[in-house]
């Protein structure tokens, strides 16, 4: 099933819409539904079609929205009851080439092209502030590509009248509300044609047969792109890198070679391959992903590889490093435990078919690039795949892998202790735990997104949902921020609940798991009473909502101290606590400010 | 590529593209007589025509197609 959404795309996507569609769906129950609002330039429908099974693929099934043929502006800056009705969580803008207004004649003074590009880009921006303000949900807009034919040859690209030319600064200007508005994203049909290949792209039989700004063969490429930016937005990106070593990270076993005879480094041009290799591994850190080992060695030769003094992977880049003979699969189970997370949020990279097929098997999740035979094709085999599609970056994410070594850290030290308390008071807690602060609200919603297992509610927020609530008398919002003496964790927790009368109804808490079993969730608790006691309300109700990943929570406010006063068929459970005999439950987290506003 | 092989090969696009596996088609079937055949997943039957067979039509000669014998033919003519 996973090969058929890994690249290279074949035309049985669209051929066979209707089939593939049916088998999605039947192999899953636990789907994310959005709607989606495709604003097309062009003809849509395979369009559409292609980016459903895209996102059925990543979990999310859809409703879409399809303006009428190349009404994307009109469907946007007019009255739209269909659309309003509609109430769209995304807003795909599909224009290309075709829809520029004007280009450049030779003719035309410079200020008269600098007003034309003014003018274009106008049209564009003024119809983006008006969605984001009708609708406040995110928006991807294509970026355009380069032109099929050039009047000047290479002056076009020179020229402020070349089209080229003209495209680019176009190009630049859309990047740069990019980079000064949230909410919006790119989808970079520049790139993606010159991947894809130009002249295959912009075919002209599909624009002059049906109106198609590309051709059908290249659908398939603009689905999985505008995807992975959706799926980014809801948390469904990769978050962990397990990492083969023999003929993976460099040329040769190690065991059967020794270390001396690895191909790895810049001596050899195979060697150079590798190092290139791992150096594309390595930059990933700086998302936030986690660099793992699994491998079939023994630790001594895994370790005497890794330490080679010319490894751009050294033993300090990776969090965990399995090296031993038992299956792969249950190696990446182990990881993903030891580090909180689930095998779903891992790539496996490995060299070896028959090892990438045991945990495609074992782990329907976990995504498994197809590295091919050729090791200077590894880094495109994951590179086109957008595991780890970046939409948000946030402070915390540089610092993630610092944060789970940290862990291990700590995990060292707890076993050191006979008592647990006595451990948890060894690690000088110290927590921040104040209402939505604008600070954090990239932080706030990207959690809301990416939490699944400590989540009692599993809502989504956007970013503009989460200020909406933090500005609203109505709410009563917390984010908790933990540090010990390993270091900082960066925001961890965050819980929300709607005032209704005297009582509090919570209807957003979750944690993230690097901190469980820290007692933060008491300390968040205790702070949340505090606040709720300050504006008169005398009970907290909570709700729990199964999904398939969140029964780690499914007695979390009994923990808490809550009676549970219904239950449903679906395992959904209410639950109450009155606030009058409420006692302090934390002693182990330094509370270092509570108000800060 | 026979007659009878090109025919074989189309009738499984035929069945993937309109999503019904009992459809079969002879030289003479004609758009208005199959379920859902429009412009649109004309198209789309004419891409995946072009990436099963191999081969690439001109907007001459599939604007005036009148029926599958005609698209056959066009596949043949493509092939050699």
């Amino acid at each position: 099933m996973q090969d058929r959404f890994t690249p290279p795309f074949s035309g049985e996507l669209l051929a066979r819409y209707q089939k593939i569609r049916r088998e999605l769906l039947a192999e899953s129950t636990d789907f994310l539904d959005k709607r989606i609002a495709v604003l097309g330039g062009s003809t849509t429908h395979s369009v559409i079609q292609a980016l459903d099974l895209f996102l059925l693929h990543h979990g999310i099934r859809c409703t879409f929205y399809e303006s009428e043929y190349a009404q994307y502006w009109q469907d946007a800056m007019f009255p739209n009851r269909e659309l309003e009705e509609f109430r769209p969580d995304v807003i795909y803008i599909h224009t290309s080439n075709r829809n520029i207004t004007r280009c450049p004649l030779l003719a035309d003074r410079p200020e008269e092209v600098d007003a034309m590009l003014e003018e274009e880009y106008g049209r564009f921006a003024a119809m983006w502030e008006h969605l984001a303000e009708q609708y406040g949900c995110p928006i991807i807009q294509n970026n355009f590509e380069y032109p099929d034919w050039r009047l000047m040859g290479n002056r076009e690209a020179s020229d402020i009248h070349g089209r080229v030319n003209y495209i680019t600064r176009l190009n630049l200007l859309f990047a740069g509300y990019a980079q000064t508005h949230r909410n919006f994203y790119l989808n970079d049909l520049n790139y993606l044609s010159a991947q894809f290949g130009l002249e295959r792209w912009s075919d002209p039989f599909f624009w002059h047969m049906y109106k198609y700004a590309l051709s059908l063969p290249a659908i398939p490429y603009l689905a999985q792109s505008v995807a992975n930016v959706v799926k980014s937005l809801y948390g469904k990106n990769k978050k962990a890198l397990a990492l083969d070593l023999d003929d993976t990270l460099w040329g040769g076993v190690v065991g059967d070679d020794g270390p001396e005879n690895l191909q790895v480094g810049q001596e050899t041009s195979m060697g150079q391959v590798y190092s290139e290799f791992q150096e594309y591994l390595k930059a990933h850190k700086q998302l936030g992903v986690i660099l793992n080992v699994v491998s079939k060695n023994e630790p001594e030769n895994a370790m005497a590889g890794l330490n080679r003094p010319d490894m751009t992977i050294t033993p300090d880049d990776l969090v965990m490093i399995k090296a031993n003979w038992e299956p792969k699969s249950r190696n990446l189970e182990d990881i993903a435990h030891a580090l909180s997370l689930l095998p779903e949020s891992f790539v496996f990279v490995d060299d070896n078919p028959a090892e990438r097929e045991i945990v495609r098997r074992q782990l329907p999740g976990t995504a498994v690039p197809e590295m091919g035979e050729r090791p200077e094709y590894f880094i495109r085999a994951i590179d086109r795949m957008g595991c780890f599609e970046v939409t948000e970056l946030s402070a915390d994410d540089g610092a993630r892998h610092e944060m789970y070594r940290q862990n291990a850290a700590r995990s060292r030290l707890e076993s050191a202790f006979a008592d647990y308390g006595e451990y948890l008071r060894s690690l000088e807690m110290r927590a921040e735990i104040c209402p939505f602060s604008p600070m954090y609200f990239s932080r706030i919603a990207q959690l809301t997104n990416k939490s699944n297992q400590f989540n009692l509610t599993t809502r989504r927020f956007t970013q503009g949902e989460i200020q909406s609530m933090a500005e609203d008398s109505r709410y009563v919002t917390l984010y908790g921020r933990l540090a010990d003496k390993f270091g900082d964790n960066g925001v961890v927790s965050v819980a929300a609940g709607e005032i209704r009368g005297d009582s509090l109804d919570i209807i957003l808490w979750l944690m993230s798991c690097r901190v469980l079993k820290r007692d933060m969730e008491y300390a968040m608790m205790d702070q949340l009473v505090r606040r709720c006691r300050e504006l008169g309300i005398r009970t907290l109700v909570g709700y729990y909502f199964p999904t398939a990943k969140n029964d780690m929570v499914r007695e979390f406010y009994a923990g808490q101290g809550f009676t549970r006063i219904s239950q449903e068929q679906d395992g959904s459970t209410v639950w109450r606590l009155d606030l009058e005999n409420y006692e302090k439950k934390n002693h182990v987290i330094t509370i270092e400010s509570t108000e800060k506003e | 590529m026979s007659k009878s092989d090109i025919f074989e090969k189309l009738t499984g696009i035929f069945q993937d593209v309109f999503d019904d596996g009992d459809i079969t088609i002879s030289e003479t079937t004609t758009a208005a007589e199959i379920d859902g055949w429009d412009s649109l997943t004309h198209i789309t039957l004419l891409a995946t025509v072009e990436e099963e067979f191999g081969v690439k039509f001109s907007m001459k000669a599939v604007q005036h197609l009148q029926n599958v014998g005609e698209l056959a033919e066009l596949i043949a003519e493509g092939l050699q």
